[in-house]
Parts: structure tokens; sequence; C-alpha cells
């Protein structure tokens, strides 16, 4: 176990000084958040002066759920430079030192968390800006980020042990654009619950995006309080238990495949 | 002597039933360095994945630094470094941060672990491109920080899975420099895979030739080649007409397995300077002309013939469009 966390805390380092030395990728990983928030916000605006859709801002309602999407989408790219590394010679090669096969994995996923906490922090303040008030406050906005940071490592996860399956970018690729947007519209993302479709609504109890969603709304706007926030990070922390064991076994398969 | 490498037996067969290890066995002595040598596709690199801990076997077992591959794979790996075909390093990482990553998976501290990353820098002629990204590396420069990554450990066996496969000649020589050093300076076992027969006749104190996922031939080169008998003598004519001189030809002492391919005539002789001569004036006694003798040594090529049964190129050849439809 401290093999794991020590080497995981290696891998970590270096992806994230990987990353460091891409401005333009910083540079796109920042703006794009706020480019959603902004887009987004304007774009379905009018959706909040439907009667029975209760909140007052629009902004204030859909700033955790752009969170949350945003942890999604960026996390869920998280396998493309695993096919990388697999390509280019870099996995084997660390597979036959003393490295702690979790690390190969978890220092992805704690990478891919490190940007996320950014990003998310980004959005809370253009929120903010944007006349947004967390009814929570710091507690609210940091359970939130939480929230955020265990949905990014779900599918950062599922995202690295579907690269070891495909070990194609092709087939990721399309992989993952086939999961996104069903998942993104099969959530109360954008709109309120109980707007929603009947049966939208019961597939939506089953999506891990959709308890993302409820759990950080919860946790910044104070809807349903903290045992919302609660049971979601534990039915989130079950689903990532359930990624890390798929991703372990993808690099076993992977190297039962050599 | 004790034994630093061992493999008993190793089968493997890949989807698509490629039978790539049909029963392979070989062992290397402490401190040598030991070649496997054999076409693309022959299942080299299948065995050093397998003797790395990197891939398993369908059945047959390994032993390397004395630790059982399947049973303790964790030990093996802190006994070996390994340069694999494809290059492995961090590319959007200096030399330096690539070389400190390594060295931290193998539980190395500060005060042990940065002098011996200066030294291999050192070492390798890197030192001034320590702190440059590796992307921008030349192929040599991108080799050499590969071996320097499998070294820093100290590891006690080092396997180099076609080292020099895809280098320009110069950058090829100089790592054959380099891999004679690490044998000869630091009693370092090496294995090496190579489908290069002078860089096996080069490198290699032992040899296993590997065919079809088997060990056709091991001993060190010259004892290979001793096997074959004598020298190769070959004989161009200015005309494709020997005028009746082969009787005379097969009667020379010593000389033997004649063969005529146009104007090219083959025999081998027990001492092949010594055959010139007679040849010359048994040619002369019928009219023949000649145009030039050559007098080679066997080579691992006519050896590989040999055990092989088919000529080295050859398998190679045909191993590629098999390796192709592999992948």
């Amino acid at each position: 176990m401290t093999a794991l966390i020590r080497h995981t805390r290696y891998m970590t380092a270096t992806h994230l000084l990987q990353l460091w030395r891409q401005p333009w990728w910083i540079a796109v990983t920042l703006v794009q958040p706020i480019i959603w928030l902004l887009l987004f916000g304007s774009l379905f605006e009018v959706v909040s002066d439907i009667p029975s859709f209760g909140t007052e801002s629009y902004v204030e309602f859909i700033a955790p759920g752009i969170i949350v999407m945003t942890a999604f989408f960026s996390a869920g790219w998280g396998g493309m430079p695993v096919i990388e590394d697999l390509d280019r010679g870099v996995t084997d090669r660390l597979l036959v030192t003393p490295i702690s096969r979790g690390a190969l994995i978890a220092g992805r996923v704690a990478q891919n968390s490190v940007t996320i906490a950014i990003q998310s922090l980004i959005i809370v303040g253009i929120a903010l800006a944007a006349g947004a008030g967390f009814a929570n406050g710091l507690p609210g906005v940091i359970a939130m980020i939480g929230i955020a940071v265990l949905i990014g490592a779900c599918f950062g996860t599922l995202s690295i042990g579907f690269a070891l399956t495909a070990r194609k970018e092709e087939t990721l690729i399309a992989t993952l654009t086939f999961l996104q947007l069903p998942l993104s519209f099969l959530s109360s993302t954008f709109m309120q619950p109980q707007l929603m479709p009947d049966w939208m609504r019961t597939v939506a109890d089953f999506n891990p995006l959709e308890w993302a969603v409820e759990g950080a709304r919860a946790a910044a706007l104070g809807d349903g309080g903290w045992d919302v926030v609660l049971t979601r990070a534990g039915l989130l922390t079950g689903f990532l238990v359930l990624c890390a064991w798929f991703a372990l076994r993808a690099l076993e398969r992977y190297q039962r495949s050599l | 002597m004790t034994t630093a490498i061992e493999a008993e037996d190793l089968f493997k067969t890949y989807a698509g039933d490629v039978r790539a290890l049909d029963g392979l066995s070989f062992a290397v002595e402490e401190g040598t360095v030991f070649g496997l040598l054999g076409p693309n596709g022959a299942g080299k690199s299948t065995a050093v994945r397998i003797v790395t801990t990197l891939a398993r076997p369908d059945a047959g077992s390994a032993r390397v630094a004395g630790h059982d591959v399947l049973a303790d794979p964790a030990k093996v790996r802190n006994a070996i470094g390994v340069v694999g075909q494809r290059a492995g390093a961090d590319r959007e990482a200096t030399a330096r941060e690539n070389l400190r990553l390594s060295a931290r998976l193998h539980g190395m501290r500060g005060a042990e672990r940065e002098p011996r990353i200066d030294e291999l820098l050192e070492r390798f002629g890197l030192s001034e491109a320590a702190d440059r990204i590796v992307r921008g590396f030349s192929g040599g420069m991108e080799r050499r920080l590969d071996i320097a990554l499998a070294l820093v450990h100290r590891p006690r066996v080092l396997f180099l899975d076609e080292p020099t496969t895809g280098l320009d000649p110069e950058v090829r020589a100089d790592m054959w420099h380099e891999i004679e050093r690490l044998g000869r300076e630091e009693g370092m076992t090496v294995l090496l895979t190579t489908h290069y027969l002078e860089e096996a006749d080069r490198l290699a104190a032992q040899l296993a030739i590997v065919d079809r996922g088997k060990v056709v031939a091991t001993g060190s080169p010259d004892e290979l080649k001793r096997e074959l008998s004598g020298d190769a003598v070959q004989v161009e004519l200015d005309q494709a007409e020997l005028n009746g001189a082969r009787p005379v030809l097969e009667r020379i002492p010593g000389i033997g397995e004649i063969s005529v391919d146009g104007r090219t005539v083959r025999a081998r002789a027990e001492d092949g300077a010594r055959a010139v001569p007679a040849v010359l004036a048994a040619l002369d006694t019928h009219g023949v002309a000649v145009a030039s003798v050559t007098v080679a040594r066997p080579s691992l090529d006519d050896v590989y013939l040999r055990y092989a049964g088919r000529s080295f190129g050859e398998a190679d050849a045909g191993a590629e469009n098999k390796e192709e439809v592999a992948r």
C-alpha cells in the first residue's frame, strides 16, 4: 500500500510536469469551462422563466452542473495518453520496473483531479462574478469540488480501462463520444428533474453523472440538504471502486496479451 | 560459474494460433554477454518479454538472478534492467527527469540517486543534453538514454531487445562499443537479441540460434562456425563453361561440396588459402579462364543455413510478412 501511494505520487508529479509544458493545452483547459458556463448560461437562460423551474438565477442553477460536466468531459479523455504510452513502449518499460501496478492508473487519475479542482475553482469565480450566490458558502463549494473530483476520477479510470482494452485511439474516441452526450442529457445538468420526461428521470436515477449533479447542487445551493451530498458521494465512491477494478483487470488483460 | 538466466521449455501461443515459442530453452552464465540470434518472428522478443516478467508463458519456467519469474516477479524486476525494442522514455520530460523517475521507482534515495544520475549522463555523453526535453533528441541520443534508464539502479542482468534495429551505421557502431564495455568492464550479465549476424558475431560470447520458437544451436560464435567444415572458396569464371574440369577439382585433397551456378563455382575447403593454388592449376590445365577467387571463413549465415535449413535472409523476409499478419 505504501508503495502504491509513493509510486502514485511520482507518477502524478511526472504527468503534471508533462501538462505544464504544454501551454496551449493549459489555455484550452482553463478557457473551455468559462465558455461553457457563459454559453449554456445565456443559451438556456429563458429556461428559468418556466413557472415551475424554481430557481431565479439560471447561472446559479447551472454552475454546479457545468463544474460536474467539465470534470466528466475532461476526465473522459484520460485514456488518450495511455494509448500513446502503450504505442511508444513507455508502459512496457514501466511494467518491468518494481512500480506498483495501480500507480500506473492512479497517477493519471490524480493528475486529472488536480486539473479538475483548478477548473472548478475558475468556474466558481466566474459564477460568483455573474451574480450566483452559493447558499452553503465555502463548505458547500469545497464539497461540490470534491464531488467533481470524484466523478472525474470515476470516468478517468473508466477511460483508462477502455484505453487498455481497445489500445486504439479511434476505438476509444468512438466509445467516449458514444457515452458522453447521452449521459449528459440523461441528467439534470441543464434542466430541473421535475421538468424531465418520466422515463428520462427513471434512467437518470442510474446515471453516475446525475448522482454527481445532484450531489454538487445540494452541496453548493443547499437543495435537499447534506444527506443528499453524502449519499451521492457514497454512490460515486462505489462506482469508482468498480471502475478501478475494471481498469486493473484491463491492465492485467493487456499484459496477458503480450 | 552460476547461471544468471535460465529458460526451460517455454511455450507461448498468441491469439490466432500464432505459435511464438515452441519449447525454447537456454541458459546464460553470470557475467557474460549472451546473444539470441534469429530472424524476425523467430520468438526472441517473446522470450525476452517472458524472462523480464512482462509476459507469461503458456508453459515452461524461467529463473533470472536466482528468482523465478512467475513466482517472484517483484524480485526479478529489482535485479534487471530492460531496454525494449521501442524507445520507452517519456518524451515530454528531460533526460534527467526520466532517470530520476526510474531511480525513484527502484527505491533510490537522493544521496545515492543524484550522483548516479550524473554519472550515467556523463558516461552516455548526455551531460549537456541532461536538462533538455527528450522530444528533441536524435535517435542515437534517445537510444543511449534508454540504456542509461535501464542501468540506473545497477541491475545484475541487462536485457537488450534488438538494441540497434533502426539505427544508422555510425550510431550502431557506437552502440556496439557501449555494449562491449558493459560486458567487459562491469562484469554484467547481458542478454541481447538481434537479427544481425555480424552483431551477434561481434558482441556475444555465447549464442543461441533461434528459429520458429526453438533454439536450434548453441555455442560461441567460433565454435558454431568451426562445426562447419572449413572455408568457402568461390571462383568466378570468365565464361560459364567448366570444360570437364569438375572431376579434377573433386580429386583435389581437402575439397568438397562443389556446386556450379552459371559462372560461379563454389566449394568447401578445409584450408581455403592452401586449396587456391591447386584449384587454379586444375582450371588452368583445362583451359578455363578465371576472373576472380575469394576465400571466406564460414559466417554465422552459413551456420544458420545449416541449422535452420534455410538462408537467414529468406527466413527474415518470410517472417516479416507473417509478423504483419500477427499484429
